[in-house]
């Protein structure tokens, strides 16, 4: 056992073997972003998938919510220590996107409106991982969280789970992203708490 | 790589900045600095073991090995009220960091800076002032720091002493100090454009507070013509615990 800080009780909630270590249970929805919120009108939306071979698929928002929706019900992990249980959105899987994507990268860089962008293996965005979501609990996504749309990985640290997503690169290369060259961890694991860089 | 360890923090003194705000000094041996606006984890251990951590930002510039944090007391939370209300000086915890390596300004920089704080979202910015008195920076800065009423201002002594180069200016949302011309109101256009600097400075804004109000801010800031890329923000939700 580390330091005991005299006094402290602690208020403790139970979430079962549902919370990862270091993280505590939340009931709202906090925002996090490094700069404004970009706003994406949809007539001008699209989203694209760049191959390493240099070909792009690209769709409409049409096209976008033509395509078979899921109704994923996750559990989200910030870095910043808050944990929501149970959250549920509407999207795209990321398998049906890339079906018919020809590829041999390891790596994909998720790009957004606004430029952020995030890094992560792409075979942590299939096989039933990862979603392009346009709506939460119910509703069309708000602007602050990401709407249009925006990427759901929920099993690494939610920076990951980029907002405003425009695009996918794919790469044989890793290629860190925004919070990953600002001293975060790579990859984000919540339940081995890689928050920063070394963890 | 650089690692983030766990550092034991003893508290070595504290002081009251408003009814429901304090800031902790902490000695933290071993520390390796920090830049103005970063953060820093902090984990409290009970006797049983049970663990609670939170993030902070830093209130102070880098100091050898001291840190301080200035804490609001969150009436339901889990790890506020303890550090606010409990902890006494010679007690101790544990703190890792520095973290975050963009919401940061570094004295190289030469642009002109505005500070938006918000609440409690000025405490990383009032780092920033700091470092650049202590520096003698020559790039000047503007703080607009809105609050509800006067009786919520952070350091209050401290920012009223002339400071050159820096202009204060306090906008309130719900009770203004008698002889203030401006009414007690939400944060407005005008606001940013009278107390802030024109888009054609191309000044590095740093925006920091509760989500609706850094929502507003940096809207505000983009409507009078700021580069989103010189537009920085920080945003927390009413469970910062």
């Amino acid at each position: 056992m580390g330091i005991i800080s005299r006094g402290f009780q602690g208020r403790r909630r139970d979430a079962g073997d549902r919370l990862p270590p270091g993280q505590y249970l939340v009931d709202d929805f906090p925002v996090l972003s490094a700069g404004p919120t970009p706003r994406v009108p949809l007539d001008r939306w699209e989203f694209a998938v760049d191959t390493e071979a240099g070909q792009t698929h690209r769709w409409s928002w049409a096209e976008f919510l033509a395509l078979p929706q899921e109704t994923p019900t996750v559990d989200i992990h910030c870095v910043t220590k808050w944990t929501k249980l149970d959250t549920t959105w509407q999207g795209v899987s990321l398998d049906v996107l890339l079906e018919d994507v020809e590829t041999a990268a390891d790596y994909a860089l998720i790009y957004s409106y606004g430029g952020y962008t995030t890094n992560l293996p792409l075979e942590d965005l299939l096989d039933g991982q990862a979603w392009i979501a346009h709506r939460f609990d119910g509703e069309e996504l708000e602007p602050r969280h990401g709407g249009p749309a925006r990427l759901i990985v929920p099993h690494l640290y939610f920076w990951k789970s980029a907002k405003w997503v425009r695009g996918i690169r794919l790469l044989n290369e890793d290629y860190p992203g925004f919070w990953e060259t600002a001293g975060y961890n790579n990859y984000g694991d919540p339940w081995r708490e890689q928050r920063y860089e070394g963890d | 790589m650089r690692r983030l360890v766990w550092r034991p923090a003893e508290l070595i003194s504290c002081v009251a900045e408003t009814e429901s705000a304090r800031t902790l000094r902490f000695r933290v041996p071993g520390w390796p600095g920090h830049l103005p606006g970063q953060h820093v984890d902090v984990r409290l251990t009970a006797d049983d073991g049970y663990t609670a951590q939170r993030s902070y930002s830093v209130a102070n510039p880098t100091d050898g090995d001291l840190v301080e944090l200035t804490v609001e007391n969150v009436p339901d939370g889990e790890v506020s009220p303890y550090l606010t209300e409990v902890m006494q000086a010679g007690d101790r915890l544990e703190i890792r960091g520095p973290v975050g390596g963009w919401f940061v300004w570094r004295q190289e920089s030469t642009a002109p800076v505005l500070l938006v704080g918000g609440g409690s979202g000025i405490v990383p910015l009032m780092a920033m002032i700091r470092a650049r008195r202590l520096a003698g920076g020559r790039v000047p800065f503007r703080l607009l720091y809105s609050l509800r009423d006067p009786a919520r201002r952070y350091y209050a002594e401290e920012l009223r002493r002339p400071d050159p180069g820096l202009d204060v200016t306090y906008l309130y949302t719900r009770s203004a100090p008698e002889g203030v011309s401006r009414p007690a109101r939400r944060l407005m256009l005008e606001d940013l454009a009278e107390g802030g600097w024109p888009a054609s400075f191309e000044a590095d804004c740093y925006v920091c507070g509760p989500t609706g109000f850094v929502e507003a801010a940096a809207d505000l800031l983009l409507a009078l013509g700021h580069a989103p890329e010189r537009i920085r923000t920080e945003r927390f939700g009413p469970t910062g615990g």
